[in-house]
């Protein structure tokens, strides 16, 4: 297979298109739009669905009605669309059908910038819509990675009858990276047998709702969510793990940050530092067994993110506060260059942890004098 | 009655197939089950039932799906055009309808239905118009009458603090890829037989691929209006229908020979 060079947007859309997509809605935001106007040439040429929506709100729920009627979907957006999409994302799980989004995540809140950033962390992981669900978040941190991750979560979407979500920043989703594309799948010929695709005599007819009046059948939906979610935390945790052999201490990053947080850690392995790094892939399920195993060997956790410090909430927990935590962050579409980081792991390595006080609050002091010293 | 006399006699009204034979949960003297059973008619008529599927909203209509018997999903509040999009796109092959209030349609649901229309998205809209939110106890909607008391506007709705109703049909027509727009009432029996021929018309449209279609069908709400059904449907006619006046607002040039 050929190594060709394609730009994180358009390779996230082509490997959606060769997982099987055949309904996508979509509206331009900034750093994604490549993706949506990729797919407005491809999907028409392969007789395909490609519309464009009047609003987030609408490609959605153009989403949900293509999810419900048995098609392969997606949409892809940043971070103010995905807001829009909330409502949309709630009913989808509420309903248990499938369906893919990319989220190229920009600095926010607010309209905020069109800069990478990982804002969106708590939004996505923790929910986000209203009422009880849960959808699997996978962080990609190289094209590569991405387009093997939007292809496979086709599959994992269908298999669970749920929201895949592939998190990636805009820096992600705007370079150029040398990939390989995976093999084109057929598109579905037969139509779910669940699914409000016209019965035409051969079963009896689907409903496919997420209103639940009577509370007791409402809570037998939420235990059903949450015995697939059970099922999704068994089988779908996913992480990759540098110099963690013989670390001391671990870097924990995601996505970009991650990315760039290797760069760090082997700079410092350079100089003799044992520090490993710790990538989590899948956010949500959050690989916290591995985190809380990890507590026994290190002395403890250095949490990077492109942002206030989300997962570092989740790492605390998982690790059950039995070692140390650290973080070092950057905010508002503003990237950590590996030599911050590094600065810090030298910083570790040489005085030992802080306990007193909370992570986020050392961190954000530090912050306040980086960020003078920068203007 | 002698047997020839059966063996004679000839089926002319019956319970429509597409849909099915329970109760509804609308209040006595409203309009949706006169809607309901006209939108079957239709639909059995044309021998849809088995291709069609259906879009419900939130509002009085939420529960349609209970009614109807072919496939249906569950929209979000205003957002069934832009889901029966997504299910017409994949399924170009098959009829899609939305049922939807005034609340739904018109207020929250603004810009999903005008952007359908301008598509011209090959799909029909079932649009009741009652003047108020009924579901949740008789609100102001957009449609409300002006002066007209709800429990959102107490003191009749002022149209220097709250503005004026809006004509749906008026302003879809407006839009090129609207097929059929037409208003209709259903306060008797002469204006349910022309609402079931507009039904028919629309369907025709969206099976003959010529763009979007709406009917809307002014409705009563008696418990909402406080009125018993026979003063709603005098209340519909006399205040309803001169705001908002009955008839075809826009008519595919492919339609006007349709006759049945």
């Amino acid at each position: 297979m050929s190594r060709e060079l394609w730009k994180g947007n358009e390779a996230i859309a082509e490997a959606a298109v060769r997982a099987g997509l055949q309904a996508y809605f979509g509206y331009p935001i900034t750093p994604q739009t490549e993706a949506l106007e990729y797919l407005s040439a491809r999907l028409p040429e392969l007789g395909r669905v490609f519309l464009q929506a009047e609003s987030e709100l609408g490609a959605i729920n153009m989403v949900y009605g293509a999810a419900c009627a048995g098609a392969r979907t997606m949409t892809t957006t940043s971070s103010p669309g995905t807001s829009l999409m909330m409502e949309g994302l709630s009913y989808i799980a509420g309903t248990e059908v499938p369906m893919v989004l990319v989220d190229v995540v920009r600095g926010g809140p607010g309209l905020g910038n069109i800069a990478p950033a990982q804002g969106d962390y708590n939004q996505m992981v923790h929910g986000g819509g209203h009422g009880d669900y849960h959808p699997i978040v996978l962080a990609p941190a190289s094209i590569q990675e991405t387009i093997d991750t939007v292809y496979e979560m086709f599959d994992i979407a269908d298999k669970y009858r749920t929201i895949g979500v592939v998190m990636v920043d805009g820096s992600i989703g705007q370079m150029m990276e040398p990939v390989t594309l995976p093999p084109m799948k057929e598109v579905r010929k037969i139509w779910p047998d669940w699914s409000a695709s016209a019965a035409q005599g051969k079963r009896e007819r689907n409903v496919l709702t997420s209103i639940y009046l009577d509370p007791k059948e409402e809570e037998i939906t939420n235990l059903r969510l949450m015995k697939t979610w059970q099922q999704i935390e068994k089988n779908e945790v996913r992480y990759k793990e540098y110099f963690m052999d013989d670390a001391k201490f671990a870097v924990v990053g995601f996505g970009s940050a991650g990315r760039v947080a290797l760069s760090a850690v082997r700079a410092a392995r350079a100089e003799g530092i044992p520090v490993g790094l710790f990538r989590p892939i899948s956010l949500n399920p959050f690989p916290r067994q591995k985190i809380l195993e990890y507590t026994s060997k290190l002395s403890g956790f250095f949490v990077v993110e492109m942002n206030s410090g989300m997962m570092l909430d989740d790492v605390i927990l998982a690790s059950q506060s039995r070692i140390p935590v650290e973080y070092y962050g950057r905010m508002g579409g503003v990237m950590p260059f590996p030599d911050e980081i590094l600065r810090e792991i030298r910083l570790l390595h040489t005085n030992g942890w802080k306990t007193e006080g909370h992570p986020r609050d050392r961190w954000l002091a530090k912050l306040e004098t980086i960020v003078k010293e920068e203007m | 009655m002698t047997t020839q006399n059966l063996e004679n006699m000839q089926v002319v009204y019956q319970h429509p197939e597409s849909l099915l034979d329970i109760n509804t949960h609308y209040c006595p003297g409203c309009t949706h089950g006169v809607a309901h059973r006209l939108v079957a008619e239709v639909i059995d008529e044309m021998g849809l039932r088995d291709n069609s599927i259906g879009v419900a909203s939130v509002g009085c209509s939420v529960f349609t799906y209970n009614y109807f018997d072919f496939d249906f999903v569950q929209a979000p509040h205003g957002r069934a055009p832009a889901m029966a999009t997504g299910i017409k796109r994949v399924h170009p092959d098959k009829v899609v309808l939305t049922y939807q209030g005034d609340g739904d349609m018109i207020s929250i649901g603004t810009g999903e239905i005008i952007h359908a229309a301008a598509r011209g998205e090959n799909i029909t809209v079932i649009f009741i118009n009652n003047s108020n939110y009924g579901m949740t106890g008789g609100q102001m909607a957009p449609t409300t009458l002006p002066g007209q008391k709800t429990t959102s506007s107490p003191k009749g709705r002022d149209v220097e603090q709250v503005g004026f109703p809006i004509r749906s049909c008026e302003l879809l027509a407006t839009l090129d890829g609207a097929g059929y727009i037409a208003r209709r009432s259903l306060h008797d029996p002469k204006n349910i037989r022309l609402a079931k021929k507009a039904i028919r018309t629309a369907f025709e449209t969206q099976v003959r691929g010529l763009g979007f279609s709406m009917v809307e069908l002014l409705s009563t709400c008696p418990t909402n209006w406080h009125l018993s059904p026979t003063k709603a449907i005098k209340w519909l006619e006399d205040n309803m229908i001169p705001y908002y006046p009955l008839g075809d607002y826009k008519v595919h040039p492919a339609l006007k020979d349709l006759k049945f």
